[in-house]
Protein backbone atom coordinates (compact mmCIF):
# COMPACT_ATOMS: atom_id res chain seq x y z
CA UNK A 1 0.00 0.00 0.00
CA UNK A 2 2.72 2.27 0.87
CA UNK A 3 4.95 1.78 -2.40
CA UNK A 4 1.55 2.16 -4.22
CA UNK A 5 0.63 5.79 -2.65
CA UNK A 6 4.45 6.31 -3.44
CA UNK A 7 4.49 5.63 -6.89
CA UNK A 8 0.92 7.28 -7.32
CA UNK A 9 2.09 10.29 -5.98
CA UNK A 10 5.27 10.27 -7.98
CA UNK A 11 3.57 9.69 -11.45
CA UNK A 12 0.62 11.99 -10.76
CA UNK A 13 3.12 15.18 -9.88
CA UNK A 14 5.14 14.34 -13.05
CA UNK A 15 2.35 13.35 -15.52
CA UNK A 16 0.65 16.15 -14.10
CA UNK A 17 3.46 18.37 -15.85
CA UNK A 18 3.25 16.76 -18.91
CA UNK A 19 -0.11 17.25 -19.29
CA UNK A 20 0.66 21.06 -18.87
CA UNK A 21 3.11 20.84 -21.32
CA UNK A 22 1.30 19.07 -23.89
CA UNK A 23 -1.55 21.54 -23.57
CA UNK A 24 0.39 24.61 -23.87
CA UNK A 25 1.91 22.48 -27.02
CA UNK A 26 -1.36 21.63 -28.41
CA UNK A 27 -3.42 25.21 -28.22
CA UNK A 28 -0.99 26.81 -30.62
CA UNK A 29 -1.16 23.04 -32.95
CA UNK A 30 -4.58 22.67 -32.63
CA UNK A 31 -5.03 26.62 -34.33
CA UNK A 32 -2.55 26.65 -36.72
CA UNK A 33 -2.28 22.87 -37.55
CA UNK A 34 1.58 23.61 -37.31
CA UNK A 35 3.96 22.46 -34.25
CA UNK A 36 5.97 25.15 -32.56
CA UNK A 37 9.53 23.59 -32.26
CA UNK A 38 10.61 26.19 -30.14
CA UNK A 39 8.36 25.38 -27.66
CA UNK A 40 10.96 23.87 -25.49
CA UNK A 41 12.56 26.39 -25.00
CA UNK A 42 9.56 28.85 -23.75
CA UNK A 43 10.76 26.03 -20.58
CA UNK A 44 14.18 26.82 -21.18
CA UNK A 45 13.34 30.88 -20.80
CA UNK A 46 11.95 30.46 -17.40
CA UNK A 47 14.28 28.34 -15.76
CA UNK A 48 17.32 30.78 -16.87
CA UNK A 49 15.30 33.55 -15.88
CA UNK A 50 14.77 32.01 -12.85
CA UNK A 51 18.55 31.88 -12.48
CA UNK A 52 19.43 34.89 -13.49
CA UNK A 53 17.29 36.18 -10.43
CA UNK A 54 18.86 34.31 -8.31
CA UNK A 55 20.42 36.74 -5.54
CA UNK A 56 17.95 39.74 -6.01
CA UNK A 57 16.12 40.27 -3.11
CA UNK A 58 12.86 39.60 -4.70
CA UNK A 59 10.79 37.14 -2.82
CA UNK A 60 10.47 33.38 -4.70
CA UNK A 61 6.95 34.21 -5.89
CA UNK A 62 7.66 37.30 -7.63
CA UNK A 63 10.86 35.68 -9.17
CA UNK A 64 8.63 32.90 -10.29
CA UNK A 65 6.04 35.80 -11.80
CA UNK A 66 8.91 37.19 -13.48
CA UNK A 67 10.13 33.81 -14.89
CA UNK A 68 6.05 32.85 -16.31
CA UNK A 69 6.14 36.28 -17.56
CA UNK A 70 9.36 35.97 -20.03
CA UNK A 71 8.26 32.38 -21.11
CA UNK A 72 4.72 34.44 -22.33
CA UNK A 73 6.71 37.08 -24.07
CA UNK A 74 8.97 34.53 -25.24
CA UNK A 75 6.03 32.42 -26.77
CA UNK A 76 4.44 35.92 -27.90
CA UNK A 77 7.92 36.74 -29.87
CA UNK A 78 8.05 33.54 -31.35
CA UNK A 79 4.65 34.46 -33.13
CA UNK A 80 5.92 37.91 -34.61
CA UNK A 81 9.63 36.07 -35.47
CA UNK A 82 9.15 33.22 -36.43
CA UNK A 83 5.10 32.57 -37.42
CA UNK A 84 3.34 35.60 -38.55
CA UNK A 85 6.02 36.83 -41.65
CA UNK A 86 5.76 33.28 -43.20
CA UNK A 87 2.33 32.46 -42.15
CA UNK A 88 0.25 32.75 -45.03
CA UNK A 89 3.19 31.72 -47.11
CA UNK A 90 4.18 28.40 -46.39
CA UNK A 91 4.24 25.75 -44.07
CA UNK A 92 7.50 24.52 -44.98
CA UNK A 93 8.69 28.22 -44.61
CA UNK A 94 7.09 27.93 -40.62
CA UNK A 95 8.90 24.41 -39.80
CA UNK A 96 12.02 25.92 -40.76
CA UNK A 97 11.58 29.53 -39.26
CA UNK A 98 10.11 27.76 -36.00
CA UNK A 99 13.58 25.62 -35.90
CA UNK A 100 15.86 28.60 -36.61
CA UNK A 101 14.35 30.31 -33.65
CA UNK A 102 14.52 27.28 -31.41
CA UNK A 103 18.15 26.99 -32.28
CA UNK A 104 18.48 30.72 -31.76
CA UNK A 105 17.21 30.66 -28.01
CA UNK A 106 19.48 27.38 -27.25
CA UNK A 107 22.89 29.00 -28.53
CA UNK A 108 22.05 32.35 -26.95
CA UNK A 109 21.63 30.14 -23.85
CA UNK A 110 24.75 28.36 -24.03
CA UNK A 111 26.84 31.51 -25.53
CA UNK A 112 25.61 33.74 -22.76
CA UNK A 113 24.71 31.90 -19.39
CA UNK A 114 26.22 28.18 -19.44
CA UNK A 115 26.02 24.97 -21.36
CA UNK A 116 26.26 23.23 -17.56
CA UNK A 117 23.48 22.75 -14.99
CA UNK A 118 22.76 26.15 -13.25
CA UNK A 119 21.21 26.32 -9.76
CA UNK A 120 18.32 28.24 -9.53
CA UNK A 121 16.65 29.74 -6.38
CA UNK A 122 13.97 27.72 -4.92
CA UNK A 123 11.18 28.21 -2.11
CA UNK A 124 11.84 26.33 1.11
CA UNK A 125 8.43 24.85 1.20
CA UNK A 126 9.77 22.71 -1.66
CA UNK A 127 12.26 21.20 0.48
CA UNK A 128 9.75 20.33 2.97
CA UNK A 129 8.05 16.31 3.56
CA UNK A 130 4.40 15.79 4.47
CA UNK A 131 3.18 12.05 5.66
CA UNK A 132 0.47 10.91 3.58
CA UNK A 133 -0.95 7.44 4.25
CA UNK A 134 2.23 6.33 5.78
CA UNK A 135 4.79 7.36 3.23
CA UNK A 136 6.84 10.27 3.42
CA UNK A 137 6.86 12.21 0.16
CA UNK A 138 8.06 15.66 -0.56
CA UNK A 139 5.82 18.67 -0.10
CA UNK A 140 6.89 20.22 -3.91
CA UNK A 141 4.89 16.49 -5.27
CA UNK A 142 1.71 16.95 -3.76
CA UNK A 143 2.14 21.28 -4.90
CA UNK A 144 2.21 20.02 -8.23
CA UNK A 145 -0.55 18.26 -8.27
CA UNK A 146 -2.60 20.78 -7.02
CA UNK A 147 -0.66 23.90 -9.23
CA UNK A 148 -1.45 21.42 -12.17
CA UNK A 149 -4.93 20.51 -11.49
CA UNK A 150 -5.79 24.26 -10.67
CA UNK A 151 -4.39 25.05 -14.12
CA UNK A 152 -6.22 22.87 -15.99
CA UNK A 153 -9.44 24.12 -14.21
CA UNK A 154 -8.71 27.63 -14.73
CA UNK A 155 -7.98 27.08 -17.92
CA UNK A 156 -11.11 24.66 -18.92
CA UNK A 157 -13.18 27.86 -17.13
CA UNK A 158 -11.18 30.24 -19.91
CA UNK A 159 -12.27 27.67 -22.51
CA UNK A 160 -15.90 27.32 -21.63
CA UNK A 161 -16.68 30.69 -19.94
CA UNK A 162 -15.36 33.42 -22.23
CA UNK A 163 -15.30 34.66 -25.47
CA UNK A 164 -11.67 34.66 -26.24
CA UNK A 165 -12.30 30.87 -25.23
CA UNK A 166 -15.11 30.22 -27.16
CA UNK A 167 -13.59 31.91 -30.15
CA UNK A 168 -10.14 29.71 -29.57
CA UNK A 169 -12.13 26.59 -29.76
CA UNK A 170 -13.72 27.66 -33.05
CA UNK A 171 -10.91 28.27 -34.28
CA UNK A 172 -9.26 25.31 -33.25
CA UNK A 173 -11.76 23.32 -35.51
CA UNK A 174 -12.79 25.90 -38.34
CA UNK A 175 -10.19 28.74 -38.41
CA UNK A 176 -11.51 30.47 -42.25
CA UNK A 177 -15.15 30.58 -40.55
CA UNK A 178 -13.96 31.80 -37.30
CA UNK A 179 -12.68 34.74 -39.22
CA UNK A 180 -15.75 35.20 -41.29
CA UNK A 181 -17.56 35.90 -38.46
CA UNK A 182 -14.89 38.72 -37.39
CA UNK A 183 -12.79 36.92 -35.04
CA UNK A 184 -9.58 38.54 -35.79
CA UNK A 185 -6.91 35.90 -36.77
CA UNK A 186 -3.68 37.74 -35.21
CA UNK A 187 -5.73 38.31 -31.92
CA UNK A 188 -6.47 34.21 -31.75
CA UNK A 189 -3.03 33.26 -33.08
CA UNK A 190 -1.07 35.88 -30.08
CA UNK A 191 -3.45 34.55 -27.69
CA UNK A 192 -2.29 31.33 -28.36
CA UNK A 193 0.96 31.61 -28.00
CA UNK A 194 0.77 33.87 -24.58
CA UNK A 195 -1.42 30.80 -23.00
CA UNK A 196 1.33 28.13 -24.39
CA UNK A 197 3.94 30.66 -23.03
CA UNK A 198 1.93 30.34 -19.48
CA UNK A 199 2.03 27.38 -19.12
CA UNK A 200 5.70 26.38 -20.60
CA UNK A 201 6.72 28.75 -17.91
CA UNK A 202 4.48 27.34 -14.57
CA UNK A 203 5.95 23.91 -15.94
CA UNK A 204 8.89 25.05 -15.95
CA UNK A 205 9.04 26.22 -12.22
CA UNK A 206 8.01 22.62 -11.13
CA UNK A 207 9.92 21.09 -13.68
CA UNK A 208 13.35 22.56 -12.27
CA UNK A 209 12.66 20.32 -9.28
CA UNK A 210 12.90 16.86 -10.55
CA UNK A 211 16.50 16.31 -11.39
CA UNK A 212 18.15 15.40 -14.39
CA UNK A 213 13.89 15.86 -15.76
CA UNK A 214 15.03 18.84 -16.82
CA UNK A 215 15.85 17.75 -20.56
CA UNK A 216 14.05 18.88 -23.54
CA UNK A 217 14.01 15.30 -24.68
CA UNK A 218 10.78 14.59 -23.24
CA UNK A 219 9.14 17.90 -24.80
CA UNK A 220 10.56 15.39 -28.38
CA UNK A 221 8.25 12.71 -27.47
CA UNK A 222 5.77 14.95 -26.91
CA UNK A 223 5.72 16.19 -29.90
CA UNK A 224 6.09 12.97 -31.42
CA UNK A 225 2.80 12.22 -30.07
CA UNK A 226 0.69 15.23 -31.21
CA UNK A 227 -1.94 15.02 -28.37
CA UNK A 228 -4.20 16.86 -31.11
CA UNK A 229 -7.35 16.41 -29.89
CA UNK A 230 -6.55 16.81 -26.16
CA UNK A 231 -7.82 21.33 -27.04
CA UNK A 232 -11.68 20.34 -27.56
CA UNK A 233 -10.70 17.14 -25.66
CA UNK A 234 -10.84 16.10 -22.01
CA UNK A 235 -9.43 19.68 -20.63
CA UNK A 236 -12.52 21.59 -21.75
CA UNK A 237 -15.06 18.82 -20.82
CA UNK A 238 -16.47 18.83 -24.60
CA UNK A 239 -16.89 15.86 -26.88
CA UNK A 240 -13.75 15.35 -28.77
CA UNK B 1 -24.97 49.16 -52.23
CA UNK B 2 -22.04 46.30 -53.48
CA UNK B 3 -20.61 46.83 -56.55
CA UNK B 4 -18.04 44.18 -57.91
CA UNK B 5 -16.27 44.89 -61.00
CA UNK B 6 -14.57 42.57 -63.59
CA UNK B 7 -13.29 40.34 -60.68
CA UNK B 8 -11.20 37.33 -61.22
CA UNK B 9 -10.53 34.65 -58.92
CA UNK B 10 -7.51 32.42 -59.21
CA UNK B 11 -6.65 28.93 -57.86
CA UNK B 12 -2.84 28.87 -58.67
CA UNK B 13 -3.20 28.69 -62.62
CA UNK B 14 -6.90 27.81 -62.69
CA UNK B 15 -8.81 30.77 -63.09
CA UNK B 16 -12.22 30.00 -61.09
CA UNK B 17 -13.85 33.20 -61.59
CA UNK B 18 -12.73 34.82 -64.77
CA UNK B 19 -14.49 38.08 -65.32
CA UNK B 20 -17.78 39.26 -62.86
CA UNK B 21 -18.98 41.81 -62.65
CA UNK B 22 -22.44 42.63 -60.25
CA UNK B 23 -24.39 45.46 -58.24
CA UNK B 24 -26.71 44.82 -56.04
CA UNK B 25 -28.88 47.50 -54.13
CA UNK B 26 -30.61 47.95 -50.85
CA UNK B 27 -32.55 45.82 -49.87
CA UNK B 28 -32.39 43.75 -53.23
CA UNK B 29 -32.42 40.13 -53.16
CA UNK B 30 -29.86 38.97 -55.71
CA UNK B 31 -29.69 35.50 -57.11
CA UNK B 32 -26.16 34.08 -58.76
CA UNK B 33 -27.26 30.98 -60.79
CA UNK B 34 -24.79 28.42 -62.60
CA UNK B 35 -23.64 25.14 -62.97
CA UNK B 36 -21.56 23.53 -60.55
CA UNK B 37 -17.94 25.06 -61.47
CA UNK B 38 -19.46 28.11 -62.44
CA UNK B 39 -17.56 30.23 -60.18
CA UNK B 40 -20.28 31.31 -58.26
CA UNK B 41 -18.56 30.16 -54.60
CA UNK B 42 -15.16 31.75 -55.13
CA UNK B 43 -17.30 34.84 -56.30
CA UNK B 44 -18.86 34.80 -52.80
CA UNK B 45 -16.02 33.79 -51.25
CA UNK B 46 -13.61 36.62 -52.87
CA UNK B 47 -16.83 39.35 -51.83
CA UNK B 48 -16.37 37.73 -48.20
CA UNK B 49 -12.41 38.45 -47.88
CA UNK B 50 -11.90 34.68 -47.56
CA UNK B 51 -10.15 34.36 -51.38
CA UNK B 52 -8.08 37.07 -52.85
CA UNK B 53 -9.21 38.43 -56.01
CA UNK B 54 -6.37 38.11 -58.49
CA UNK B 55 -8.22 40.91 -60.51
CA UNK B 56 -11.19 43.28 -60.23
CA UNK B 57 -12.28 45.73 -57.77
CA UNK B 58 -15.14 45.17 -54.62
CA UNK B 59 -16.81 48.38 -53.63
CA UNK B 60 -19.26 48.02 -50.03
CA UNK B 61 -21.64 51.36 -50.43
CA UNK B 62 -18.81 53.14 -52.56
CA UNK B 63 -15.82 52.24 -50.40
CA UNK B 64 -13.39 50.11 -51.93
CA UNK B 65 -13.25 46.74 -50.14
CA UNK B 66 -11.29 44.82 -52.51
CA UNK B 67 -8.90 41.85 -50.67
CA UNK B 68 -9.64 42.86 -47.55
CA UNK B 69 -9.63 40.37 -44.60
CA UNK B 70 -12.63 38.30 -43.85
CA UNK B 71 -12.55 39.89 -40.21
CA UNK B 72 -12.46 43.27 -41.61
CA UNK B 73 -14.73 42.25 -44.22
CA UNK B 74 -17.69 41.28 -41.49
CA UNK B 75 -16.89 45.03 -39.56
CA UNK B 76 -17.79 46.27 -42.72
CA UNK B 77 -21.36 44.64 -42.67
CA UNK B 78 -21.07 41.98 -44.63
CA UNK B 79 -21.67 38.34 -43.71
CA UNK B 80 -20.96 35.02 -45.32
CA UNK B 81 -22.97 31.30 -44.79
CA UNK B 82 -20.66 28.80 -46.62
CA UNK B 83 -22.25 25.86 -49.10
CA UNK B 84 -20.09 23.95 -46.24
CA UNK B 85 -22.27 24.33 -43.73
CA UNK B 86 -19.78 25.32 -41.37
CA UNK B 87 -21.42 25.17 -37.81
CA UNK B 88 -18.53 24.60 -34.76
CA UNK B 89 -19.65 21.07 -34.03
CA UNK B 90 -18.07 21.19 -30.48
CA UNK B 91 -19.64 24.36 -29.15
CA UNK B 92 -23.09 24.66 -28.37
CA UNK B 93 -25.81 26.26 -30.65
CA UNK B 94 -25.46 29.03 -27.86
CA UNK B 95 -21.78 29.48 -28.36
CA UNK B 96 -22.42 29.46 -32.30
CA UNK B 97 -24.65 32.14 -31.93
CA UNK B 98 -22.50 33.89 -29.36
CA UNK B 99 -19.76 33.77 -31.89
CA UNK B 100 -21.25 35.38 -34.51
CA UNK B 101 -21.95 38.40 -32.66
CA UNK B 102 -18.01 38.49 -31.90
CA UNK B 103 -17.77 42.14 -33.64
CA UNK B 104 -20.38 43.30 -31.19
CA UNK B 105 -19.95 41.79 -28.26
CA UNK B 106 -19.85 44.60 -26.27
CA UNK B 107 -23.58 46.20 -26.40
CA UNK B 108 -24.79 42.55 -24.80
CA UNK B 109 -28.16 44.21 -24.32
CA UNK B 110 -29.09 44.29 -28.24
CA UNK B 111 -27.22 41.07 -28.85
CA UNK B 112 -29.32 39.52 -26.59
CA UNK B 113 -32.32 41.30 -28.12
CA UNK B 114 -31.15 39.79 -31.63
CA UNK B 115 -30.99 36.88 -30.26
CA UNK B 116 -34.64 36.70 -29.12
CA UNK B 117 -35.64 38.05 -32.27
CA UNK B 118 -33.94 35.34 -33.94
CA UNK B 119 -35.90 32.60 -31.80
CA UNK B 120 -38.88 33.62 -33.24
CA UNK B 121 -37.78 33.27 -36.67
CA UNK B 122 -35.99 29.38 -35.99
CA UNK B 123 -37.48 28.04 -33.00
CA UNK B 124 -36.35 25.23 -33.17
CA UNK B 125 -32.69 26.98 -32.34
CA UNK B 126 -33.65 28.19 -28.99
CA UNK B 127 -35.07 24.62 -28.20
CA UNK B 128 -31.30 23.14 -28.97
CA UNK B 129 -29.97 25.94 -27.37
CA UNK B 130 -27.38 24.07 -25.09
CA UNK B 131 -26.67 21.19 -27.37
CA UNK B 132 -23.50 20.80 -29.72
CA UNK B 133 -24.19 22.14 -32.73
CA UNK B 134 -22.75 18.63 -34.51
CA UNK B 135 -25.48 16.90 -32.92
CA UNK B 136 -28.26 18.83 -35.21
CA UNK B 137 -29.74 17.37 -37.94
CA UNK B 138 -28.51 19.15 -41.50
CA UNK B 139 -31.53 21.38 -41.78
CA UNK B 140 -30.79 22.72 -38.22
CA UNK B 141 -27.62 23.51 -39.04
CA UNK B 142 -28.64 25.62 -41.82
CA UNK B 143 -30.75 27.57 -39.33
CA UNK B 144 -27.89 27.76 -37.37
CA UNK B 145 -25.32 29.17 -39.51
CA UNK B 146 -28.18 31.65 -40.98
CA UNK B 147 -29.02 32.76 -38.12
CA UNK B 148 -25.46 33.02 -36.97
CA UNK B 149 -24.60 35.19 -39.54
CA UNK B 150 -27.23 37.35 -38.70
CA UNK B 151 -26.20 37.92 -35.33
CA UNK B 152 -23.47 40.31 -36.63
CA UNK B 153 -26.66 43.12 -37.59
CA UNK B 154 -25.00 42.35 -41.21
CA UNK B 155 -26.30 44.96 -44.26
CA UNK B 156 -25.55 42.20 -46.50
CA UNK B 157 -26.12 38.51 -46.24
CA UNK B 158 -23.72 36.11 -48.44
CA UNK B 159 -25.89 32.68 -48.76
CA UNK B 160 -24.28 29.71 -50.58
CA UNK B 161 -26.44 27.35 -51.25
CA UNK B 162 -28.68 27.15 -48.65
CA UNK B 163 -30.59 24.30 -50.14
CA UNK B 164 -27.45 21.68 -50.77
CA UNK B 165 -28.40 18.75 -49.67
CA UNK B 166 -31.44 18.97 -47.68
CA UNK B 167 -34.70 17.25 -48.30
CA UNK B 168 -37.48 18.95 -50.47
CA UNK B 169 -39.73 20.16 -47.36
CA UNK B 170 -36.55 21.22 -45.36
CA UNK B 171 -35.85 23.32 -48.85
CA UNK B 172 -39.02 25.04 -48.62
CA UNK B 173 -38.90 26.03 -44.98
CA UNK B 174 -35.01 27.28 -45.53
CA UNK B 175 -36.63 29.37 -48.60
CA UNK B 176 -39.36 30.89 -46.69
CA UNK B 177 -37.07 31.93 -44.34
CA UNK B 178 -34.98 33.68 -46.57
CA UNK B 179 -37.79 35.04 -47.38
CA UNK B 180 -38.54 36.40 -43.88
CA UNK B 181 -34.79 38.06 -43.18
CA UNK B 182 -35.57 39.27 -46.18
CA UNK B 183 -38.13 41.07 -45.04
CA UNK B 184 -36.28 42.83 -42.05
CA UNK B 185 -34.40 45.02 -44.39
CA UNK B 186 -31.38 42.80 -45.07
CA UNK B 187 -29.52 42.94 -48.51
CA UNK B 188 -29.23 39.30 -49.59
CA UNK B 189 -26.98 37.67 -52.17
CA UNK B 190 -28.19 34.24 -53.07
CA UNK B 191 -25.90 31.24 -54.85
CA UNK B 192 -28.23 28.68 -55.88
CA UNK B 193 -28.18 25.68 -57.94
CA UNK B 194 -32.07 24.90 -57.71
CA UNK B 195 -32.73 27.99 -60.14
CA UNK B 196 -36.23 27.71 -60.10
CA UNK B 197 -36.58 28.32 -56.39
CA UNK B 198 -34.24 30.39 -56.18
CA UNK B 199 -35.65 32.66 -58.93
CA UNK B 200 -39.22 32.70 -57.42
CA UNK B 201 -38.10 34.70 -54.49
CA UNK B 202 -35.34 36.66 -56.18
CA UNK B 203 -35.94 40.57 -57.12
CA UNK B 204 -33.16 40.06 -59.83
CA UNK B 205 -30.10 37.17 -61.16
CA UNK B 206 -27.18 36.75 -62.73
CA UNK B 207 -26.06 33.60 -64.52
CA UNK B 208 -22.84 32.21 -64.50
CA UNK B 209 -21.30 30.11 -66.78
CA UNK B 210 -17.22 29.11 -66.73
CA UNK B 211 -16.61 31.89 -64.56
CA UNK B 212 -18.16 34.58 -66.24
CA UNK B 213 -21.55 36.10 -66.59
CA UNK B 214 -23.68 34.48 -68.98
CA UNK B 215 -26.98 36.20 -68.39
CA UNK B 216 -28.69 38.90 -66.25
CA UNK B 217 -31.88 40.17 -65.53
CA UNK B 218 -35.23 40.49 -63.09
CA UNK B 219 -35.85 37.14 -62.12
CA UNK B 220 -38.86 36.96 -64.44
CA UNK B 221 -36.47 37.89 -67.05
CA UNK B 222 -34.03 35.26 -66.19
CA UNK B 223 -36.93 32.60 -65.47
CA UNK B 224 -38.50 32.80 -69.09
CA UNK B 225 -35.08 32.89 -70.61
CA UNK B 226 -35.64 29.77 -72.94
CA UNK B 227 -31.16 29.81 -73.55
CA UNK B 228 -31.03 29.24 -69.37
CA UNK B 229 -31.28 25.65 -69.97
CA UNK B 230 -28.40 25.88 -72.58
CA UNK B 231 -26.09 27.96 -70.00
CA UNK B 232 -26.57 25.72 -67.46
CA UNK B 233 -25.62 22.55 -69.54
CA UNK B 234 -22.46 24.58 -70.25
CA UNK B 235 -23.25 24.99 -73.94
Amino acid sequence: MAAFIQFAIDTLSLGSLYALMALGLVIVYGILRLVNFAYGELIMVAGYTLFLLNGSPLPWLAMAAVAVLMAVLTGIATDYVAFRPVREKSVTAVLITSFAFSTLLQNAALLFISPRARLVPVPDIFSQSVHIGGVVTPLRNILTIVVALLLLAGFAVVMKRTVLGIALRAAASKFTMARMLGVPANLIITSAFAISGLLAGVVSLFLLQFRDAFTFSLVILILLWRPEGLIRGPATGQRT
Amino acid sequence: MLEVRNLQVRYGAIRAVRDVSLTVRRGELVALLGANGAGKSSTLLAIAGALKPAAGTIRLEGEEVTALSPEQMVKRGIAMVPETRDVFPDLTVAENLQLGAFVRRRDRAEVDADRQALFDLFPILAERIDQPAGTLSGGEQQQLVIARAMMSRPKLLLLDEPSLGLAPAIVDKIFDMIVKLRATGVTILLVEQNAGKALRIADRAYVLSLGAIAAEGTADEIASASDLKAIYLGA
